[in-house]
């Protein structure tokens, strides 16, 4: 259960960048989230609203992207999305996944900040 | 809120856990630069990480200068146990943390003088979910998983196995007794990680153990293939 301390770090890197951006009010942080980046999106969505309690970003909300776990397959030579993280393979053809391309994603993508 | 305000998105593209990449990204390289190969291991608590490991320095420490950092909650008693190997052995004590991060390694080393190692052991906290965020700058990450917690474990935590490198099947003089399924095992390896290298001991009767400290001697000087949270 290491999520608090990821829900933390993003009030943190959210608050300095809004700061950045000149004291700006912000209402939602846009996250990125794969499924191998060991971090559970519903533990994450639960630890933030205990995070921002009493900071910078008190009002905010977070919004998770879902972002799937893909690789490139030789036989078919295309990308792929596996269909879960406990069968590693081709959905098309079974062949075990190569090099991950994505689904390790844990990243803030964008501020949504009030204009 | 934002329903009835106007607002505007910025982009902002940041690694949530970029500070311990940084650190850990550095650590590697300071590990790569003193010549010490670091391997790290994750486990289920009780999954018998501490007499592998104390299994394994006794093996290499004629041959090799070796040392651990052992992480744990509360308790010094892994670093005591492993005391009797007589190596160095420092001990991290998280507190109510769950894993352990690069810089807990950082701090802990100190002026530990690593350069003067050739293999330095990291043993992580008991538990399989956590520690797969956490870059620790290892070069090589063992995940070990027991005979008796089943054969499904890395379908339960395909996560943690997916940052691995080499998974250590332990407690195999066990295995008759808990009617433990080879294949099954191997099986749920390759589906959450396909590729990935198992090794089946007994640090007990030493069954194994012979493999693995071949296989490790032999991956001394290889660069880590796949990363954690590389970017």
């Amino acid at each position: 259960m290491h999520e608090l301390s990821i829900a933390l770090n993003i009030v943190e890197i959210a608050s300095a960048e809004a700061e950045r951006l000149g004291e700006a009010a912000v209402s939602a942080v846009h996250i990125r989230l794969g499924p191998l980046s060991g971090v559970v999106k519903e533990a994450l969505l639960s630890a933030f609203e205990i995070a921002r309690e009493k900071s910078r970003l008190a009002g905010a909300a977070l919004v998770v992207e879902d972002v799937p776990v893909r690789f490139f397959c030789q036989p078919c030579q295309t990308e792929v999305t596996v269909a879960s993280v406990q069968l590693l393979v081709c959905p098309v053809c079974a062949s075990p996944a190569g090099k991950i391309i994505t689904g390790r994603e844990l990243e803030i993508s964008a501020l949504e900040i009030e204009a | 809120m934002k329903d009835h305000k106007k607002t505007r998105l910025v982009e902002v593209r940041t690694k949530i856990l970029k500070e311990n990449d940084v650190v850990a990204r550095a650590l590697r390289q300071r590990f790569e630069d003193e010549g010490v190969y670091v391997v790290s291991l994750v486990s289920s608590p009780g999954a018998g990480k501490t007499m592998f490991l104390e299994q394994t320095l006794m093996r290499l420490r004629d041959q090799y200068r070796v040392a651990a950092l052992v992480g744990d909650l509360a308790t010094e008693n892994d670093a005591q146990r492993l005391a009797r190997t007589e190596v160095p052995i420092r001990q991290i004590c998280t507190g109510t943390v769950c894993h352990l991060e690069a810089e807990m390694v950082r701090s802990a080393l100190g002026e530990w003088a690593t350069q003067e190692l050739d293999f330095l052991f990291l043993e992580n906290v008991g538990n399989l979910v956590c520690p797969a965020s956490y870059d620790l700058g290892e070069a090589l990450r063992l995940v070990l998983c027991s005979v008796t917690e089943g054969e499904d474990k890395p379908l339960k935590y395909p996560t943690i196995f997916n940052t691995a490198d080499i998974a250590v099947i332990t407690k195999m003089d066990l295995a008759d007794v808990v009617e433990f399924d080879r294949a099954v095992a191997h099986h749920s390896v390759q589906s959450v990680r396909p590729g990935m290298p198992v090794l089946e001991v007994s640090a007990k009767t030493g069954t194994g153990m012979d493999a693995w400290i071949a296989a490790l001697s032999s991956r001394r000087g290889t660069p880590r293939a796949c990363g954690v949270v590389k970017s």
